[in-house]
């Protein structure tokens, strides 16, 4: 048992520094893209822009897509809330709010985290420093988990932990394919120009894939095994499989240590059925794009449950 | 009146010895490297900030978390100095609690004539709903803070009791542990009394006060704060941490069949005992302010029928008033039977006309306060203050005369803290902890040190620019 507040605090606190640790990888992929193939980097800023769905809080400010500009925006946007630095502050003051649940390595990772984010980030980060900067604020996030897995009980405490990170994964991998879908098209890929390679490196880069994918295939990429890699495949700790079943898990140790079956255990098998279900063939034949929309509302909807479920406000 | 004759120094009998209680501490001062010592205490910061102990200043911007500035110098008390601390703060707290009980009941205090019965009646901090209440296990105040300030060998003085909800604590105890990572060699030398009990008496006097039916098995102990954005949210997180108590705010709380519960993720749960960091006046809105969002609509009744401890007990504010404080003598005598061990400072009552016009005529020797003022806001250092400050402060002495006490410039002891150049002796003030139980008072052997860190002064808030230092007593 625990306060509700405590698990809505440590759900968001999980979430926000997941978002973070995203929003820093799709930055360095962006970055990386750019570098290798000016001819492609607006596009591929726009699409980054779009990904991190700030595409409207962006051109709120900004006309075009300029890579100091979308830097800045990502890293440190005021009026961008899930920007690195928001994103950090709002995990730590969560972190707050819950500090009497966590350890106090897994608070003082947190708290030195957003430290070195606040210091760092204070200014502008220019195009040459970007990559250093991304590496520390990865690093200090990998911190916090290592306390989290390190430290923790394994009691409900640690399940909303973990809920809150791998529904935001979930939606984060969902929505990087879903800005993409269209390069995994079979039609896309007949055009296979140097573009299109880009955009599928851009893909795995985003979720830093593109090393296991590659270990995993010889070298051999292709759109259908690259959805399939990123979706279907169980071993691949960002995908919405892996998601999906360790959200299942998190939510069968609440269900035991309750004792009591709530509406959400049964949101979640649905969308494990489905998941598992499914082959990456019969997922193109019923439309890609429809999967993925369906996955995102899917997690939006469990994670209202889950809320609802665990009296997080109410 | 006397100017304030020469500072008593706790660690120097002169610029080359030490006194006793000093002595071992200021030969292995004496061997150490200044600049190591200057380069610890910057470790010192960066571990209280890392530990995120820090404190929201009133009036600032919300984000800006500040730290209490610590100096590594620490304030040593021989085991003899504090048996008699000991003594004078049991006695006196145990007349604090006999004191609410009977200003709640029979007011016998009153009716013997030793203090002045407008005292009580005309005093916000004096809370008619508590008429008759006995609170569980007949506590009043569970926690009290009680601010002591020495100004020579034996003269110790209590400058003020906080019996409502004394904070500090959570720095008397980091202040230690940061003292045991950056100095463990000197607590092999020294025989330091530990602190590190404090979380789990704390525990044990809250559950011992639990009320006499609760739900069985261990009593739930919450501890309420009014939220993150309040200036003592460490604290509370803190305690509640140490505790293993859990940290509600309003909005967790809610009253159900009588009981107070707090929403949890597997539906409401009874709290037995709630160990409260609101004011009185925000703990029910339909009691007390209306407006109040920090506090529990009906929590007053649920107390009333006896079906939760609130620690402290509402009301206890009474007995810290500044306008009660100058009868503290005549109110410990009157229940123990004993004279008090530890003295008052002596106290001009400004609402009285031989005393007002004292005060006016004195001012810029004296110290004058508010009477429900606190944190030091409000208040006048006469030999501090410059002659537009003494004027003003003339205009609202005589403009409501009963809003103020008087009291000499005393000549607060100094202990040094690590300068630049080295040593340089700062004023110092220090608030022990108590804790009290049904059958038993615990004072924790240290307490929170304050220092001014600016040369000369006198004013050790926090909120003024004070600092702490870790607070050793010696075993004996």
């Amino acid at each position: 048992m625990m306060l509700g507040k405590t698990a809505g605090g440590l759900f968001w606190m999980f979430r926000y520094l997941e978002r973070a640790e995203n929003t820093a990888r799709l930055l360095e992929a962006g970055w990386r893209i750019a570098l290798t193939r000016s001819g492609a980097a607006p596009g591929e800023w726009q699409s980054v822009i779009a990904t991190a769905g700030m595409t409207s809080a962006y051109l709120a400010e900004h006309e075009t897509y300029d890579a100091a500009q979308v830097i800045d925006f990502l890293l440190r946007g005021k009026s961008n809330p899930s920007s690195v630095l928001n994103s950090l502050a709002s995990a730590r003051s969560n972190a707050r709010t819950v500090r009497t649940a966590l350890s106090s390595e897994v608070w003082e990772a947190t708290n030195e985290c957003w430290m070195e984010a606040k210091s760092i980030l204070s200014r502008p980060i220019s195009e040459r420093n970007l990559h250093d900067t991304l590496a520390k604020i990865r690093f200090r996030s990998a911190v916090v988990r290592g306390a989290l897995h390190g430290t923790m009980l394994r009691n409900d405490i640690f399940s909303f932990a973990r809920l809150g990170t791998f529904i935001e994964r979930s939606d984060n991998t969902a929505r990087i394919l879903d800005v993409k879908y269209y390069v995994l098209l079979p039609s896309a890929s007949l055009v296979g120009t140097m573009i299109d390679n880009a955009q599928w490196e851009t893909i795995l880069r985003s979720v830093s894939a593109e090393q296991s994918y590659h270990w995993l295939n010889g070298g051999q990429t292709s759109p259908l095994g690259i959805a399939d890699f990123l979706i279907l495949d169980r071993r691949m700790p960002r995908s919405l499989s892996f998601c999906c079943l360790k959200i299942a898990d998190n939510l069968a140790q609440l269900e035991q240590e309750y004792d009591s079956r709530k509406e959400c255990h049964d949101m979640s098998d649905e969308i494990c059925n489905r998941m598992f279900g499914s082959t990456i063939e019969t997922i193109f034949e019923g439309g890609l794009h429809e999967f993925l929309s369906k996955s995102i509302a899917d997690m939006g909807q469990l994670a209202t449950l889950i809320e609802a479920d665990y009296r997080f406000y109410r | 009146m006397i100017r304030k004759p020469e500072t008593f120094d706790e660690m120097l009998a002169d610029p080359h010895t030490a006194r006793s209680p000093y002595s071992a501490y200021f030969n292995w001062f004496g061997s150490e490297n200044l600049k190591h010592l200057r380069r610890k205490s910057a470790d010192a910061e960066a571990f209280f900030r890392r530990i995120g102990i820090t404190f929201n200043v009133y009036g600032q911007d919300e984000a800006d978390e500040r730290l209490i500035p610590f100096d590594i110098v620490p304030r040593i008390i021989a085991a003899d100095e504090w048996t008699r601390l000991e003594r004078g703060t049991e006695q006196r707290v145990r007349a604090i609690n006999a004191f609410l009980h009977d200003i709640y009941h029979r007011q016998e205090i009153i009716r013997a004539g030793r203090i002045p019965r407008e005292i009580i009646a005309g005093n916000a901090a004096y809370l008619p709903e508590m008429i008759g209440v006995d609170p569980p296990g007949g506590v009043y105040t569970h926690v009290v803070g009680v601010d002591l300030v020495r100004t020579g060998e034996n003269d110790f003085f209590v400058l003020e009791d906080n019996a409502r909800t004394p904070s500090g604590v959570s720095y008397m105890l980091e202040n230690r542990e940061t003292m045991l990572q950056m100095f463990p060699e000197l607590f092999t030398q020294l025989r330091v009394r530990p602190v590190s009990r404090y979380p789990q008496l704390l525990r044990r006097s809250l559950a011992d006060c639990a009320p006499p039916g609760f739900s069985g098995g261990k009593p739930t102990v919450a501890v309420l704060t009014p939220g993150i954005h309040n200036s003592a949210y460490f604290e509370h997180s803190f305690l509640a941490d140490q505790m293993g108590a859990e940290l509600v705010e309003s909005q967790d709380l809610r009253i159900e069949n009588g009981r107070v519960v707090m929403r949890t993720t597997e539906g409401y749960h009874p709290i037995d005992v709630l160990y409260r960091r609101v004011d009185d006046e925000y703990l029910d809105p339909l009691t007390f302010n209306p407006e109040s969002l920090l506090g529990v609509p009906g929590i007053m009744d649920v107390y009333r029928a006896g079906n939760i401890t609130i620690a402290n007990a509402p009301g206890t504010g009474i007995a810290d008033d500044k306008a009660l404080y100058s009868y503290m003598p005549e109110i410990v005598e009157f229940y123990t039977g004993e004279s008090a061990i530890l003295k008052n400072v002596p106290t001009w009552r400004c609402s009285e006309a031989d005393s007002l016009a004292y005060v006016l005529e004195n001012l810029k020797d004296l110290v004058v306060k508010e009477v429900h003022g606190s944190g030091g806001y409000g208040m006048l250092v006469g030999p501090a203050a410059s002659k537009k400050e003494l004027a003003a402060f003339e205009a609202k002495l005589r403009a409501r005369p009963g809003n103020y006490i008087a009291q000499p410039t005393l000549a607060l002891s100094t202990v040094p803290i690590l300068t630049k150049s080295g040593l340089a002796p700062r004023h110092v003030d220090l608030r022990p902890f108590v804790l009290v139980s049904p059958d038993r008072i615990d004072m924790t052997p240290g307490g929170l040190t304050r220092v001014a860190l600016k040369k000369g002064s006198l004013v050790v808030n926090s909120s003024q620019g004070g600092g702490t230092k870790d607070t050793w007593v010696l075993e004996g």
